[in-house]
């Protein structure tokens, strides 16, 4: 399995829309179909479209606000010794995360295909909050779906999401987490494609929406680009990019412009707790590939083809599956991947918090950590970037609970 | 050999009437109950239609899902599946029986494997919820090879075009779904509209026999029984949890509703 230069990632598919052959596809019931179609064709559309690219722009800059800043841990480089670490401070765009970049897109496109409700799922709430903004702003009637837990453990964005009138829909079903939410959120959809759009929050579901998702993203590493040779004057050839990965959008968001250059990705999957036996982690821990949400995937699955339980102590981690493109990017071994506990992410968190001015949440504490383990083993001429996508604040009770005390 | 699905649908047309189909799922609530239910509805189903659960199903309603999760609670295995259809098939070998599920435990289990198994248990058809025309063209030649009936559905965001390449495609039985919804739905669309819809699409090949489901109660059933066959799933599927809320025997229950289901359409 290759990937080619020179071809945006998210256009590497054969005709049934499959990665490598393998992964991705439409496994979706006949009612979406067309839904699908119609919006694969639109935004087919709409991506060469300078009217639509300019007003994308423009929502980016005035709105999202661009560009993130990239900043050096001064602190933690000195603390740790070897590689100069650095951060993409993502969670500075408007609402506090990347989620915001897929949500602004789809609201757009909404706009374009003349609907008036919108609706997605969410797991840490960043997801559904940043949609329900988005809508707001746009004038979209937004409708968010969320597991049951997820809204018991994220309570911040869940009232940030009330706050901009969106209705949350608690799911009852299975873990009442996000694999369940993002169930519930096609179920509805299914039942009212006709008037609704549906946004999937991240870069996995039917074909069209990774592709949305990806390159809605894609603004973090088309200025992290710049930054760098602004920085360095190139694109160093030691370089590495640490993101985590749940679904998988902040990372295909931040590697996606380094696709063709040295730079190396290493994407960092929720080990879970380490005492448990459950984690969500298909790359690091060799789950099989199996069909979820309409993709095929590495998945979390028993032998039978039953969806198997996670754990993570991040919300946003916690989904048994990974998007396709990862999958694509793990067997063509462009990006290696690895995981981190729950307990390795609290104390990435920690000690970031503590030594610098960014407090990130524990998605990107996951990728913190990796950073912590790598970089007093790299020479000092190395750099690592990571990609701080969220901010601890709304994981606020969580680490109170763990640690005894919050910082920021 | 002749299709069985085929043959149902030959018998009920001289009885100038539709198909009764029933859908319920293997191992809901027990392997054996659900043998038992098979068993006695299908004195007055003509096909039988029996889900294998899965526990992310992305088309399912509130009811089916209830059922599927039963099923899997109790342990519910592929295999257990295959072992209720021989089980059912040695008592009633003429009776039409197709599996309706999704596509990742076919995966899971190889495709060829799982047709064997099929073929070796007496499965008629096969539906296949998240695999569409196109995507299941070779799966669908595959079980046309081992005389198993592929199934496909049409829903009314299919278009026209569209329609016509899926009816070119498929055997004897196509599935129309009565309106945009998952499983269990409130019928939200007239009864006349979705006869007039299914009419167009009979009118592109009359000879195939088209069912239709999604919505379907005794309350809606004899309002749409011009049609070739009807399916009823999500009220069969309620009715075994509210049975075994009042710790009623659901085959009991169930045989009764399935008969007045039939007495409304002949």
């Amino acid at each position: 399995m290759k990937i080619k230069k020179g071809i945006q990632l998210i256009d590497q598919h054969d005709k049934n829309f499959m990665y490598g052959g393998k992964f991705g596809g439409n496994f979706i019931p006949e009612t979406l179909k067309k839904p699908i179609d119609d919006l694969t064709k639109l935004f087919t559309k709409l991506r060469k479209n300078k009217s639509f690219l300019k007003e994308r722009d423009h929502y980016f800059n005035s709105y999202v606000g661009t560009p993130t800043p990239l900043i050096k841990l001064e602190n933690l480089t000195a603390h740790l010794g070897g590689a100069q670490i650095y951060a993409k401070v993502v969670s500075e765009a408007n609402g506090g995360a990347h989620k915001i970049y897929n949500a602004t897109v789809h609201c757009l496109i909404a706009k374009r295909a003349g609907k008036k409700y919108i609706v997605g799922d969410t797991g840490a709430g960043y997801a559904g909050k940043m949609l329900s903004m988005a809508a707001k702003k746009f004038g979209l009637k937004c409708k968010i779906f969320m597991g049951a837990k997820d809204i018991k453990r994220q309570r911040p964005n869940v009232e940030a999401m009330r706050k901009n009138g969106a209705t949350i829909v608690p799911v009852k079903t299975g873990s009442q987490t996000l694999v369940d939410a993002v169930s519930e959120c096609m179920r509805y959809w299914v039942s009212n494609c006709d008037t609704t759009h549906m946004c999937v929050g991240s870069t996995v579901g039917p074909n069209i929406f990774i592709k949305i998702c990806a390159w809605s993203t894609a603004q973090i590493s088309r200025e992290l680009v710049k930054q760098v040779i602004e920085e360095f004057g190139k694109i160093p050839k030691k370089i590495k990019l640490l993101n985590c990965v749940g679904g998988g959008s902040s990372a295909m968001g931040f590697w996606n412009e380094f696709m063709d250059t040295d730079a190396e990705f290493i994407g960092i999957e929720a080990g879970g707790p380490k005492n448990s036996r459950l984690h969500a982690a298909p790359l690091t821990n060799g789950a099989k590939i199996g069909i979820l949400h309409g993709a095929a995937q590495y998945v979390v699955q028993d032998k039978e083809g039953q969806i198997g339980s996670t754990e993570s102590i991040s919300a946003g981690l916690d989904y048994p599956g990974i998007s396709p493109l990862h999958c694509f990017l793990k067997d063509s071994k462009r990006a290696k991947y690895t995981s981190a506990s729950d307990e390795e992410a609290l104390k990435a968190y920690q000690l970031v918090s503590k030594l610098e001015n960014i407090s990130p949440s524990l998605e990107p504490s996951h990728a913190f950590h990796e950073a912590i383990r790598l970089a007093p083993k790299l020479k000092s001429s190395e750099i690592i970037i990571v990609n701080s996508c969220g901010d601890s604040t709304k994981d606020k009770d969580i680490i109170k609970k763990k640690l005894g005390t919050y910082i920021r | 050999m002749k299709s069985k699905i085929d043959l149902a649908f030959k018998k009920c047309k001289k009885e100038k009437r539709p198909a009764l189909i029933t859908y319920t799922v293997a191992g809901d609530n027990t392997k054996n109950n659900s043998l038992k239910i098979l068993n006695v509805i299908s004195k007055h189903a003509d096909i039988l239609e029996l889900g294998f659960p899965h526990n992310t199903p992305i088309a399912d309603g509130g009811q089916i899902q209830g059922s599927s999760h039963r099923a899997l609670r109790n342990g519910i295995k592929l295999k257990d599946v295959f072992q209720i259809v021989k089980k059912f098939k040695v008592s009633n070998p003429s009776k039409p029986l197709i599996l309706m599920g999704y596509f990742n435990l076919i995966y899971q289990s190889g495709e060829n494997n799982f047709l064997k198994s099929c073929k070796d248990s007496g499965v008629d058809g096969l539906i296949v919820v998240d695999l569409p025309y196109p995507e299941n063209k070779n799966f669908a030649k595959k079980c046309k090879k081992k005389s198993i009936d592929f199934i496909q559905l049409l829903s009314p965001t299919t278009s026209k075009e569209r329609m016509r390449k899926i009816i070119n495609y498929s055997r004897n039985m196509i599935y129309y779904i009565s309106m945009l919804s998952t499983t269990g739905g409130k019928l939200k669309v007239s009864p006349r509209k979705i006869l007039h819809n299914y009419s167009k699409i009979k009118r592109i090949n009359r000879k195939k026999n088209i069912v239709i489901g999604f919505g379907i109660t005794n309350k809606t059933i004899a309002s749409l029984k011009k049609a070739d066959g009807l399916v009823v799933g999500s009220q069969l599927c309620k009715t075994i949890t509210n049975s075994l809320k009042k710790r009623l025997n659901a085959a009991k229950v169930l045989n009764k509703m399935v008969y007045n289901l039939k007495k409304q359409i002949i």
